[in-house]
């Protein structure tokens, strides 16, 4: 068995890459010495001194895995504790540090690379083609196959956050067996939607009514305030009145007139047609009155969406 | 000369106040002067701190008028807040600092400008040292009001009421103690609607004047979605640039003044972090600073834009009353024939929304948006 690496830098945000990391990590450590101490800092409620008193070796003798959280919160205290401790590690102590990323603990860094830190990246998941990539690498970890159309639906369902996407693939991996397709993703999955203002605002200035609506209630449950639902209506109905009212010319040449981006003009363009200037004049009213109420001037902040979803709606089927 | 000269229309109050000064029977602990904006409730204050102070009541030219009028006298405390609120903490250093007695003059005056802007728990602090109060201290508390003020505070103080000054007095006040030529004078005193403070800056600063009648072209001047959206779109971006003109100086000069008093060199590109979180602070104190003066500068072009809307209700139905915008004569008379009475009520009623709406937080350019939609006037195409 190889030789563990006394010093081990996780750098990056994304918690579940890092966690992963970790949880190999400290694998590796406890194969090479099952009798390892493994001690747990984070650095925010860190007290000076404390990595030394860890650091030192036992009466007792055995080996220490410290293993410190967030450096990149480090106070000056700890940042100096651990320039001491890198110089100590060896066979009887080990030192995990987690980064998340920024400029803070710059210094640590430098010294953990100088002195040949092990170095694993979690880089941040965040566009849908990383996601897409996440997932993939997934199954083919699990050694199982899942087509692409399957990869999408689950991505659809849970897609908002990395951590849930982990535990539903990991799901679909133990419960299932063979390749993965839609079907099966839909038996465990089917229904739920990644509803975001952006997507309830879209089907409500498109006049779904029952989609805007099943995505609100959608959004809501999943813990979305109203507030910011509210915002993105008045936001989408602005531009679609102000491209609306701008009258023709290229989208190149209105976006710089609007302060818009030319995609944002050909969408809202789009989504113009069906409607005319008295009836988005009133929907946008709707807004103004719903945005007053979910902040304190109604009873029910949920209603006064639903109710300015309704009216959009109504409006944009009325031409 | 007397202390009570800029106390402009006011002959009611001044008599009370000037009473209370001479009269140790007439006295009390706690006063409470209420009026609309900009009718003189802190000038009002000021001098009455200034009688309290004077030896010979008020004579307006002894060291003692002239520091409480200009609030560096030890004795006078004025209280003024450019935040959204006067919080708990300041509360409790005033109730502590009413425990002790004057330095040099006869009285302790402790003058809050903007009762109304204290929050609950702080106005609560206060109780204490409003009811039993120390022989030589003073409250003279200030609110556009009496329903700005909780209740017990209302019920531990004497009420005093200012009157909305007519714009003669505002004018010849402006025309006194400022300089500015009668006719001008008059005429922004109309149409601040006798806030003294706005009357001043409307009479010497041609771009406040400027974006008035820039405010006031919407009233009949919308006639579809586009003009609306566009409408409301200049109003909002009057707002900041008036706010971003008013604090950018400011903020800047806070800035340096609070590094150079930490010991930081101000041209440096980054600060240590003890210094960093103590600018932080500022800034997010000059944040909200700006939010409420974001939302007074559009309160007031609404306030504007309703007068006008007033105004040409007036001309509708004959009212032999004074214009507000009686510079804007065409405009008004113009809005006037093409609005019906209904439609004019309909117009301020949509203002008033949109008001009510900024205050509680939608964002002035979704509320304006709204109004301004509603404001349209159809069929005239100019």
């Amino acid at each position: 068995m190889p030789e563990p690496p006394a010093l081990v830098l996780i750098a990056g945000p994304e918690r579940v890459l890092s966690d992963r990391a970790l949880d190999s990590t400290l694998e590796v450590l406890r194969a090479h010495d099952p009798q390892i101490e493994v001690v747990r800092l984070y650095a925010a409620d860190y007290a000076p001194g404390s990595l030394l008193v860890h650091a030192s070796p036992s009466l007792f003798g055995g080996a220490t895995a410290i293993v410190l959280h967030d450096a990149d919160e480090a106070s000056d205290d700890l940042q100096a504790d651990l320039l001491t401790v890198i110089e100590q590690v060896g066979d009887e102590l080990r030192l995990v540090v987690l980064h998340k990323g920024g400029n803070r603990g710059k210094r640590v860094l430098d010294a953990l690379k100088s002195a040949g830190a092990r170095r694993i990246d979690a880089p941040a998941i965040k566009t849908d083609r990383e996601k897409n990539d996440f997932l993939t690498h997934e199954f083919r970890r699990a050694r199982r196959k899942a087509t692409p159309e399957a990869v999408r639906a689950l991505l659809d369902a849970v897609g908002r956050d990395v951590g849930e996407l982990a535990a539903a693939a990991r799901q679909l991996v133990d419960d299932t067996e063979g390749l993965i397709d839609v079907e099966q993703v839909q038996e465990y999955h089917g229904g739920k939607v990644d509803a975001t203002g952006f997507r309830v605002a879209d089907a409500a200035v498109a006049g779904q009514t029952s989609e805007a609506l099943r995505l609100l209630r959608h959004a809501i449950a999943s813990g979305l305030d109203p507030v910011p639902i509210v915002a993105v209506l008045a936001s989408q109905l602005r531009q679609v009145a102000r491209v609306a009212t701008a009258g023709g010319g290229s989208s190149g040449a209105l976006a710089g007139k609007l302060g818009m981006a030319p995609w944002q003009i050909d969408r809202a363009r789009t989504a113009a047609r069906g409607w005319d200037g008295d009836r988005l004049g009133r929907a946008i009213q709707a807004v103004a009155t719903a945005d007053f109420e979910v902040k304190g001037g109604g009873r029910d902040p949920v209603y006064a969406v639903e109710h300015a979803i309704l009216t959009i709606t109504r409006e944009r089927g009325a031409g | 000369m007397s202390v009570w000269d800029d106390v402009i229309d006011q002959p009611t109050v001044v008599t009370t106040l000037d009473r209370a000064v001479r009269d140790q029977t007439a006295m009390t602990h706690g006063w409470l002067l209420t009026g609309p904006p900009g009718s003189g409730r802190s000038t009002a204050a000021r001098a009455f701190a200034a009688a309290l102070e004077c030896p010979r009541d008020g004579c307006g030219e002894c060291h003692e008028c002239r520091t409480a009028l200009d609030g560096s006298h030890a004795d006078v405390e004025i209280v003024a807040t450019s935040g959204l609120s006067i919080p708990v903490r300041q509360a409790r250093e005033l109730a502590l600092l009413a425990q002790a007695r004057p330095s040099v003059g006869a009285w302790r005056v402790i003058v809050i400008e903007d009762v109304d802007r204290l929050t609950e728990r702080a106005a609560d602090a206060l109780l204490k040292a409003l009811e039993e109060p120390v022989s030589r201290t003073v409250w003279v508390l200030c609110a556009p009001s009496l329903e700005d003020v909780i209740i017990t505070i209302r019920s531990r103080s004497r009420h005093v009421r200012l009157r909305t000054p007519s714009p003669e007095a505002v004018a010849e006040l402006l025309t006194r103690r400022n300089g500015i030529d009668p006719q001008l004078a008059l005429d922004s005193a109309r149409a601040a609607q006798s806030h003294v403070g706005l009357a001043l800056r409307l009479a010497r600063d041609d771009g406040a004047r400027e974006r008035r009648r820039e405010t006031l072209r919407f009233a009949g001047g919308i006639h579809n979605l586009g003009d609306a959206m566009t409408a409301a779109a200049t109003l909002a971006s009057i707002a900041g640039d008036e706010t971003s003109a008013a604090s950018g100086e400011r903020d800047g000069a806070e800035r340096t003044r609070l590094l150079e008093q930490l010991g930081a060199d101000p041209a440096a590109r980054t600060q240590p972090p003890h210094i960093r979180s103590q600018v932080a602070a500022l800034e997010k104190e000059q944040k909200t600073r700006a939010t409420r003066f974001g939302r007074d500068v559009v309160d007031r072009a609404l306030v504007d834009l309703l007068s006008l809307y007033r105004d040409a209700l007036m001309v509708r139905s004959g009212a032999p009353v004074d214009l507000v915008n009686a510079d804007l004569g065409d405009q008004v008379r113009d809005v006037a024939q093409t609005h019906t009475a209904e439609q004019l009520l309909l117009a301020m009623d949509a203002i008033g929304v949109a008001r009510e709406r900024i205050e509680a937080a939608v964002p002035p350019l979704l509320a304006l948006e709204s109004m301004a939609i509603s404001l349209q006037v159809k069929g005239v195409r100019v």
